[in-house]
């Protein structure tokens, strides 16, 4: 257990954390050095997103280190590994830190966050060959394909049991080529593939509903065929439920790909931000690091 | 050393008999299709190994980024459509998933230039080559003819990195062999010459030759060159083309802006500045009609490129490397 003056603190940690099955009550330690690291790598950016980044560390938790995506830390090359793409390329911060606690990279290297010549570029980038980042993304709307082009691979031409995860945004749903890739995910019948919709309802011009709205998303995700389960984001046990009909739906080869909707509060965990849109695309001043790390340190 | 004309066919046949040949050589190329998988030959392989043919349908945005994911799943993933959908439609796609991924992805763009007659001007892409051209680790191909696309479509699948093959509807005259050299990247020279330069790719290839011909019977002996990789360019031949003739005549079935002839362009203004002029579609839009009758319409034939050489060495031998007079100034029209 690290001791509050470590979690506390604005400096990195060397805290890792394994991949296995756990008990819910065993996430809520690592969602939450996930967002302290979230915090300290973009009080040194000086720039980046705060809010959906933190908002979406108890997937990331859950999805990482859960024993759900089988991954070797040591060797992110291996050909057997299960595959993230994260459509939401602005999130990253999220996914550098999840990377950096499961031991893929040295948790220091995300003090370089979006500085010049770093592996952690502001949107992620595949030439800078980061283990554990599979692709390009941030252009919206794109990650999603390349990941069902990746499950068509695994199970229609090498015919293994790999498993893909997409993360997208709830805004990112105005993106028309979603659907596209949506409807391809099931005309392929890819119960290989899981889509993750990070719903929190904001985006940077408000809240998503004033901008475009694109509820109904269950009905939308289901009349496109796929399994579609709304969780609480924020419970562990309930994302588990989520992460296990995924499991179900390829082990019983279904043929149905899995849609978790997992509903967040955008900022959460830190009191000042949740739920707040304005929180979209700012990083924190030192002051409010400060005040974010102290909350954050409260908890387990 | 005029080639010899054998006929004559659509440069996609070349790309549908292409893929095939891959297809048996290589079990990782896969191919998918975008609804007109008959008119961009991709049926050809469909029909041969169904196994390795996905229809995404009418989705290029997606199948364009589907192919980068089976590309870095260690797939040769090749995407046909139409020019106007496979190149610009989903250009965004085509620049992040594609390129900057350096995601081994082949594109087919057919029904390139105005020659796919009467579909008009929504069909007839004439942009695209401006666009690949500027994407790094992209390589762009025009083959000339049925041969050449052939092996261009094999080339382009044996190599590694985002590559894209512009081919047309209508038969174009077959004047290449299997015997007739092709290296990606490397231009090849059709005809001898030192008064004017002819470089050209695509069905402009064989009118340059003919306007070639025209030239030589007045005594005018015409450097004609097939860039038929337009990106990565061919510096050192254009160079020397242009620095031993002169003056230079570009040839393309595309806007005469940031295509072949903005590429030659580039090269001659950094390495040899000579009176340059411009065959191309000049700054508009295609529309319906006859293939042969729109490439006359547009000024796409041996007499655009044989006035042009004469106007590009009046300018030579006039000195002063050809500068125009204010009044003379020529536009893209």
């Amino acid at each position: 257990m690290m001791d509050v003056e470590t979690k506390r603190s604005l400096d990195f940690n060397t805290t890792t954390f394994t991949n296995e099955r756990r008990a819910p009550e065993d996430f809520p330690p690592i969602a939450n050095e996930i967002r302290r690291d979230i915090v300290r790598a973009l009080v040194r950016a000086g720039s980046g997103h705060s809010g959906g980044p933190l908002g979406s560390a108890d997937i990331f938790a859950v999805l990482y280190f859960g024993g759900y995506m089988r991954y070797r830390s040591d060797d992110m090359g291996w050909s057997g590994r299960d595959r993230f793409v994260l459509s939401a390329g602005h999130m990253v911060p999220v996914q550098y830190a999840t990377m950096a606690n499961a031991g893929m990279y040295p948790k220091s290297e995300l003090a370089t966050l979006r500085k010049y010549g770093t592996r952690l570029q502001g949107h992620p980038g595949r030439d800078m060959h980061l283990p554990g980042i599979e692709t390009s993304s941030g252009s919206l709307g794109q990650g999603i394909s390349i990941a069902i082009g990746m499950a068509m691979s695994d199970a229609l031409l090498d015919k293994n049991d790999h498993r893909v995860f997409s993360l997208t945004g709830d805004g990112e749903l105005q993106e028309g080529s979603v659907w596209e890739a949506a409807m391809a995910a099931s005309h392929f019948k890819l119960d290989n593939f899981c889509w993750i919709i990070d719903n929190n309802d904001c985006q940077i011009d408000g809240r998503v509903p004033d901008v475009m709205n694109v509820y109904p998303i269950k009905d939308k995700c289901e009349a496109f065929g796929f399994d579609t389960i709304v969780v609480d984001g924020h419970d562990h046990a309930d994302l588990q439920r989520g992460f296990d009909l995924f499991l179900a739906n390829q082990a019983n080869k279904t043929g149905r790909p899995t849609c978790i909707i997992a509903r967040t509060y955008m900022g959460h965990g830190v009191s000042f931000m949740n739920d707040k849109f304005e929180w979209h695309g700012k990083p924190p001043t030192h002051d409010q690091a400060v005040a974010a790390l102290e909350e954050l340190s409260a908890h387990p | 050393m005029t080639p010899t004309l054998l006929g004559s066919k659509p440069t996609r046949f070349g790309f549908g008999d292409g893929l095939v040949d891959l297809g048996e050589r290589h079990s990782n190329v896969v191919v998918l299709g975008g609804d007109i998988t008959g008119s961009v030959m991709t049926s050809l392989f469909r029909d041969k190994f169904p196994d390795r043919f996905f229809s995404i349908g009418i989705a290029e945005q997606n199948a364009t980024t589907i192919a980068a994911g089976l590309a870095l799943s260690g797939k040769i993933p090749f995407f046909a459509s139409y020019g106007a959908f496979c190149a610009l439609r989903n250009a965004d796609q085509l620049r992040i998933s594609v390129a900057y991924n350096e995601a081994n992805v082949k594109i087919g763009g057919g029904h390139a230039g105005i020659s796919v007659g009467p579909d008009g001007a929504t069909h007839q892409v004439l942009e695209e080559v401006a666009f690949l051209r500027t994407l790094p680790h992209m390589t762009m191909i025009v083959p000339a003819d049925y041969e050449e696309a052939r092996k261009a479509t094999i080339a382009m699948g044996e190599m590694v990195g985002p590559a894209y093959i512009r081919f047309g509807r209508s038969p174009v005259p077959m004047f290449t062999t299997a015997d007739t050299p092709f290296i990606l990247g490397k231009a090849n020279q059709i005809t001898d010459g030192n008064d004017v330069a002819i470089i050209a790719n695509g069905a402009m290839l064989w009118e340059s030759v003919l306007a070639a011909e025209e030239l030589g019977k007045k005594g005018i002996k015409a450097r004609v060159i097939n860039v038929h990789t337009v990106k990565p360019f061919d510096f050192e031949t254009v160079t020397n083309a242009a620095r031993e003739c002169g003056c230079v005549v570009t040839a393309e079935e595309h806007q005469v802006h940031g295509g072949l002839g903005g590429a030659v362009a580039e090269c001659c203004g950094k390495n040899a500045p000579v009176p340059i002029e411009f065959v191309g579609v000049k700054d508009s839009f295609g529309g319906s009609g006859e293939p042969e009758e729109l490439m006359v319409k547009f000024g796409l034939t041996w007499r655009e490129i044989y006035a042009s050489a004469l106007v590009a060495m009046e300018r030579k031998e006039k000195g002063s490397t050809g500068i125009r007079a204010i009044k003379d100034v020529a536009t893209y029209a």
